[in-house]
C-alpha cells in the first residue's frame, strides 16, 4: 500500500493519540495536522516530520495525558454495595452451604490465629528485657571420651577470672548460684520461694523493673523482692527495711521490690534475689575447697560492650577456663561460648557441642499445621463455591449480557469471599476467647488475645485479606470466565473435567488430615511405650519430701521410729538425689581393667540405709546395703550399665576406688530410669551415707488410705522441722511430668488432627449434599428403572471413597519420612508399625463414609415421584 | 493573598485570545504569539496553557468546522469570559501601579 506523504508520521501520531486526554485528542490532533500540513508545504516532509515529532513530544506533560483511571464515570461504590447486597442474600438463601462455609473458615482460623498467638509468645519470649539483644549466658563444651558434652553451668570463680582478664568486653559480668526453692523467714511466717544468690551486677542484667527501693545492693545482707512475694509476706505493710531470713540462716534486710518477671521469660517466678558476698560469706567450703574450679555449679550472666560481638567474644574466651584448671580436668577439654538470650528458650538444645535448636522446632511444626489447616478450610470455600457453578453461572450469563466487565466480575466473587471471611473471623475471635482457657491449659501458657495491640490488628487485616484472596481465588476466576451466550441458552454443562480441580483439593484435604491423624497415633505411641519402659523400682504410693535444713537428719532415727509407729508407712529413707534426677556426677571413679585414657563420667546417688527397701529396687546380683554389715560405708551397689560399661566379668565382690579410696561391690541392680525416659540409661553409683539427705523418701503401706497417712505424717514432719512448710510430691506425679513436653506436643497436635478432620468433614458434606441434589433426577430414573438403594449408595460414595483411598497413598510417605525423622531425636523409641497407617486410613475412610452416606441414603431414598414430578 | 492567578505566558495567550477575536484556536493563538512577540511556542505549552486557563474559568470554547486540512478533526475556538477580564484588568493594574510607584529619579541613573 502507498503511504499518504500528507499525513503526519505515523508512530508519533499514534502514540499520542495513545497517551491523549480524549476530550483534547481530536482538538490537538486537528491543530497537529494543520501545522503539519503548512510546514510539508513550506518547508519539506523530513523538517514538517521532524517538527511533528518534537510537538508530539513537547506535548507528553501532564494535563494534556489521560488519567491512569479509565472509567471515571463508573459508580464502584454503588456496585461494591450490590456486590456486598448480593453475597448477603446468597449467605441467606443457601442456609447450609454458607454454614459449612463459615463454620469451616472460622474452625480453620480459630487454629490459625492459636498458633499465631502461641508463636507470637514463643517469640517474644525474654524480649521484656531491654537489652536482651547484648546478654548471654558463659557455658562450655566439654569432652567425654570424643563424645562433646555442653554443660550449662561453669566453676564460681570463673565470674573473677573473666573480670579480671577479659573484662573489656563486658560491660556487666554476674553469676548467679542456687536458683531455685529456699525458704524465706519473715518473723514466724516461713515459704517456699524461688530465689538466687547474684553478683551485684546482676539486677542490671536482669533488668529489673524497680517499684520501690534500689536495685543496689551494696551491704551483702540485702534482698530485693518480686512484688508478687511483698504483697504475700508483707500485705499493705512498707517492706523497706525489713529483717528476712533466706533458709533460716543469714539475715537480710529488703532494699527494694521489683515487678513480677512476666510468665514468658527465663526468669519467670524469681521472688527473690540477695547477693552471693552474703552466700560465700556465710559458707566456708567456698573459701576452703581444695580445687575451686572442679564443681560446675554457678550460671554466668554477661552483658556484652556495645561494639562487642558474641562470635568473636566467644572465641577470645573459649580457653579461660582451660588455663586455670589442673591436668586431669585438663583432659575434658572444657571450651567456653557464649549463648545469646535470644537462643536461651527457643534454641537451648545442644548436640556433640553444636547448637541443636530445641522448642524453635515446635514453632516450625505448629507454623506449618497451622498453614495447611487454614488451606483446608479455604479448600472447602473454593470447592464449594465452584460445585455451586450451575447456579451461579446464569447470574454470571446475566452480569455479563448487560455489560459487566469480566474485571467486576472477579471482583464481585472476591467481595464475596470478604465477606465471608470477615464473618468467619469475627465468629473465630469469638471461638478463640472461649477455647483460650483450654488451649493456655494444654500448652501451660498465659496467652491472651492482643486486643490493644496495632500491630495483631494489622497483622489479623491483612490475614483477612489474603485468606479471602486465596479462598476466592478460584471461584473468582473460574466462575467470571462463563461465556454468556452457553449459560444462558441452556446449553451450559460443566465439562468432564470440570470436577478435576475439585477432586484434587478433596485429595490435600485429605492428605493432609490423615498425615495429622498419623502423627497424632505415633506421639501417643511413642509417650505409652517410653511409659511403659521397665523402670526398674515401684513408684506406687511413695512420697518424696525435699528437705530444706537439716532438721529432719538430725534426728533422724527419731523420726523414722515415730513415723513407723503411725502404722500407715512401710519404709523410710534420706537420699540426696530425688528418684527422677540424678544430681550429682563423677570423674573420679577407678577400677581394675580400666583404661587410663577413659575418661568416665558415673551419676553418683548417696542415700541412707533402706533406700532399696523403700523405692523397692531390683537385685540382680549380689545384696542390698544392710545395717548388719559395718563394712558397707565403703561399699558400692552399680547399676547394669555401670557394670557394662565397665567390662567387668564378675562384679560382686570387685574393689574399686573412687578419688582413690577403695569400695567394694556388694550388688548390681537393674537399671532405673532416673532422667529422661528416653535416654539410655547411664551408669550410676549407689553409695551409702550417713550425711545429710536433700529429700526423704517415704513408702506408704499399700493397704493405707493416702489422706489419712499424710494426716499422719505432717504432725511427725512439723514437730521436728517448723520452720519447713510441709509439702510432699508423689514419685508417680514426678515421673509423670517428665511426659509433659511430649504429651503437650500429642495432645496438641491431636486437637489439630481432630479439627482438620472435621473440617474436612464439612467439606465433603457439603459436596455431597450438593451432588446428590444435583442428581436428583438421574436417581429418580434409576429408581424408578429397579435401583436398588443399596446400588444408588454404592454409586454416590464411590466417588469419595476412591478420592480417601489416593489421598492415603499419598499419606503414607509423607507422615513416615516425617515421624521417623522425630522419632530419631529420641533413644528409646517405639517403631512405625504398619498397623498405625491401616487405622488411620480406614479411620478416614469410615469418616468419610458416614458423612457421605448421610446424604446418600437421604438421596436414595427420596420418592422418585417427587423428583421426577417437577419439570 | 492574590485574587487572580495569572502566570506571564498565559497572560501573552489571554491577550492574544483577546486580539484574535472570534479567531482564537490553536494554531491561529500560536501564530500570532510568534510573529508578534518572536518567540517560539511549542503546541504542548500552549495547549497546556489553553487547558489551564479554561478550568480556571478565564476562557471559554466552542467547537469550530472540520476542515479537510485539518484532517476532519474541528478547531476548537476559544473566547474570553467575564472572570477572564477581570483578570487581565487585575494584572494591568497591578502593573500600572507598580510602574507609576517607580520614583523617577530611578530613570536617570545612566547619567551620574
Amino acid at each position: 500500500m502507498k503511504k499518504d506523504i500528507t499525513s503526519p508520521p505515523r508512530l508519533p501520531l499514534r502514540f499520542f493519540r495513545w497517551f491523549c486526554h480524549p476530550k483534547l485528542l481530536k482538538y490537538i490532533e486537528g491543530d497537529l495536522t494543520e501545522l503539519y500540513l503548512e510546514r510539508l508545504n513550506e518547508k519539506g516532509k523530513r523538517k514538517a516530520d521532524i517538527k511533528f515529532i518534537t510537538d508530539v513530544l513537547l506535548l507528553f506533560r501532564p494535563g494534556i495525558i489521560r488519567p491512569i483511571e479509565q472509567r471515571q464515570n463508573l459508580n464502584t461504590q454503588a456496585m461494591l454495595k450490590n456486590y456486598f447486597k448480593i453475597s448477603w442474600r446468597n449467605v441467606l438463601r443457601n442456609k447450609g452451604y454458607s454454614f459449612i462455609n463459615m463454620g469451616g473458615l472460622a474452625f480453620g482460623i480459630t487454629v490459625t490465629l492459636l498458633i499465631g498467638l502461641w508463636i507470637y509468645d514463643e517469640l517474644s519470649f525474654d524480649n521484656d528485657n531491654t537489652h536482651s539483644d547484648r546478654l548471654a549466658r558463659v557455658i562450655q563444651n566439654v569432652t567425654n571420651n570424643g563424645e562433646v558434652q555442653t554443660w550449662k553451668s561453669v566453676p564460681f570463680p570463673l565470674a573473677e577470672e573473666l573480670r579480671t582478664n577479659y573484662g573489656s568486653d563486658f560491660k556487666h559480668i554476674a553469676m548467679a548460684v542456687n536458683w531455685g526453692d529456699h525458704m524465706l523467714t519473715l518473723k514466724d511466717k516461713t515459704l517456699k520461694q524461688i530465689g538466687v544468690y547474684l553478683e551485684k551486677d546482676g539486677p542490671e542484667i536482669l533488668d529489673l523493673k524497680m517499684i520501690q527501693g534500689s536495685s543496689h545492693m551494696i551491704d551483702p545482707a540485702s534482698i530485693l523482692l518480686s512484688a508478687s512475694a511483698a504483697q504475700t509476706y508483707f500485705g499493705d505493710e512498707d517492706p523497706i527495711n525489713q529483717v528476712m531470713r533466706i533458709d533460716e540462716q543469714p539475715v537480710v534486710k529488703v532494699i527494694g521490690i521489683y515487678k513480677d518477671f512476666p510468665l514468658n521469660s527465663t526468669f519467670a517466678g524469681l521472688n527473690f534475689i540477695s547477693t552471693w558476698e552474703l552466700l560465700y560469706n556465710a559458707d566456708s567450703w567456698f573459701k576452703t575447697a581444695e580445687d575451686p574450679w572442679r564443681p560446675n555449679f554457678a550460671t554466668l550472666f554477661v552483658e556484652l560492650n556495645d561494639n562487642a560481638e558474641f562470635n568473636i567474644v566467644s572465641a577470645k574466651i573459649k580457653d579461660a577456663k582451660l588455663k586455670k584448671i589442673n591436668s586431669q580436668l585438663a583432659q575434658k577439654k572444657p571450651e567456653l561460648f557464649l549463648h545469646p538470650m535470644s537462643d536461651w528458650h527457643l534454641r537451648s538444645e545442644f548436640k556433640n557441642g553444636v547448637n541443636a535448636g530445641g522448642a524453635i522446632e515446635y514453632v516450625w511444626m505448629f507454623a506449618i499445621i497451622g498453614a495447611f489447616v487454614l488451606l483446608l478450610a479455604c479448600i472447602n470455600f473454593m470447592n464449594l463455591s465452584t460445585a455451586r457453578n450451575e447456579i451461579r453461572a446464569k447470574e454470571v450469563g446475566i452480569r455479563k449480557t448487560v455489560g459487566s466487565l469480566r474485571k467486576q466480575l472477579v471482583l464481585q466473587f472476591f467481595s464475596e469471599s470478604f465477606l465471608i471471611v470477615l464473618f468467619s473471623f469475627v465468629i473465630s475471635l469469638l471461638l478463640t476467647q472461649i477455647v483460650l482457657p483450654i488451649f493456655n491449659e494444654v500448652a501451660n501458657k498465659q496467652i491472651t488475645i492482643l486486643w490493644s495491640h496495632p500491630f495483631f490488628w494489622l497483622i489479623s487485616l491483612g490475614f483477612i485479606v489474603i485468606t479471602s484472596l486465596i479462598a476466592g481465588s478460584y471461584p473468582a476466576f473460574y466462575l467470571s470466565s462463563f461465556k454468556p451466550i452457553q449459560v444462558l441458552k441452556g446449553t451450559f454443562k460443566a465439562g468432564r473435567y470440570a470436577a478435576l480441580p475439585r477432586k484434587i483439593l478433596v485429595v490435600t484435604q485429605f492428605t493432609v488430615s490423615i498425615t495429622l491423624i498419623i502423627g497424632t497415633i505415633i506421639v501417643y505411641q511413642q509417650i505409652q511405650f517410653a511409659k511403659n519402659r521397665p523402670v526398674g523400682y515401684s513408684r506406687a504410693s511413695l512420697l518424696s519430701i525435699y528437705e530444706m535444713n537439716s532438721s529432719i537428719h538430725d534426728h533422724v532415727d527419731a523420726v523414722k521410729e515415730e513415723m513407723m509407729q503411725t502404722g500407715v508407712i512401710s519404709s523410710m529413707t534420706e537420699s540426696q538425689s530425688s528418684l527422677t534426677g540424678i544430681w550429682s556426677s563423677t570423674s573420679g571413679f577407678s577400677w581394675n581393667g580400666k583404661d587410663p585414657n577413659l575418661s568416665t563420667d558415673f551419676g553418683v546417688v548417696s542415700s541412707a540405709h533402706d533406700y532399696g527397701k523403700t523405692i523397692g529396687w531390683e537385685i540382680k546380683e549380689g545384696r542390698d546395703f544392710s545395717p548388719e554389715f559395718a563394712t558397707d560405708s565403703s561399699a558400692v551397689v552399680l547399676n547394669e550399665a555401670a557394670i557394662h560399661y565397665m567390662g567387668l566379668k564378675n562384679p560382686v565382690g570387685e574393689t574399686v576406688t573412687w578419688w582413690g579410696r577403695p569400695f567394694t561391690v556388694i550388688g548390681i541392680i537393674k537399671n532405673m530410669v532416673m532422667e529422661s525416659p528416653y535416654d539410655e540409661q547411664r551408669p550410676v553409683i549407689y553409695f551409702l551415707t550417713k550425711e545429710s539427705g536433700n529429700v526423704l523418701l517415704i513408702k506408704l503401706k499399700s493397704s493405707a488410705n493416702t489422706r489419712e497417712a499424710i494426716a499422719k505424717i505432717e504432725p511427725i514432719f512439723k514437730k521436728y522441722n517448723p520452720a519447713q512448710p510441709f509439702e510432699f510430691q508423689f514419685v508417680d506425679d514426678e515421673y509423670a511430668k517428665k511426659f509433659g513436653n511430649e504429651e503437650r506436643i500429642g495432645k496438641l497436635a491431636g486437637f489439630f488432627a481432630m479439627l482438620a478432620v472435621l473440617i474436612c468433614c464439612l467439606g465433603i458434606f457439603g459436596l455431597a449434599s450438593f451432588t446428590a441434589e444435583q442428581r436428583t433426577k438421574e436417581i429418580g430414573i434409576r429408581k424408578v428403572l429397579g435401583a436398588s438403594v443399596t446400588k444408588l449408595w454404592q454409586m454416590l460414595s464411590k466417588d469419595f471413597v476412591v478420592l480417601v483411598l489416593l489421598s492415603c497413598l499419598f499419606a503414607v510417605p509423607i507422615s513416615y519420612y516425617f515421624l521417623h525423622q522425630w522419632l530419631l531425636k529420641y533413644e528409646y523409641r517405639t517403631d512405625i508399625g504398619w498397623w498405625v497407617f491401616i487405622m488411620a486410613g480406614s479411620g478416614a475412610m469410615l469418616i468419610t463414609l458416614l458423612t457421605v452416606s448421610y446424604q446418600a441414603v437421604k438421596a436414595a431414598l427420596a420418592n422418585p415421584v417427587k423428583s421426577l414430578r417437577s419439570e | 493573598m492574590k485574587k487572580y492567578q495569572l502566570g506571564e505566558f498565559e497572560e501573552v495567550v489571554m491577550l492574544t485570545v483577546g486580539v484574535l477575536y472570534k479567531d482564537a484556536y490553536g494554531v491561529s493563538i500560536k501564530k500570532e504569539i510568534e510573529t508578534r512577540l518572536s518567540r517560539n511556542v511549542s503546541v504542548g505549552a500552549l495547549q497546556t496553557a489553553l487547558k489551564r486557563l479554561e478550568d480556571k474559568g478565564y476562557l471559554k470554547s466552542f467547537d469550530g468546522e472540520a476542515t479537510e486540512e485539518r484532517a476532519g478533526r474541528p478547531k476548537k475556538y476559544f473566547q474570553i469570559t467575564a472572570l477572564g477580564k477581570k483578570a487581565m484588568e487585575y494584572s494591568k493594574s497591578t502593573r500600572d501601579e507598580l510602574w507609576s510607584a517607580i520614583p523617577k529619579m530611578a530613570w536617570n541613573v545612566k547619567i551620574i
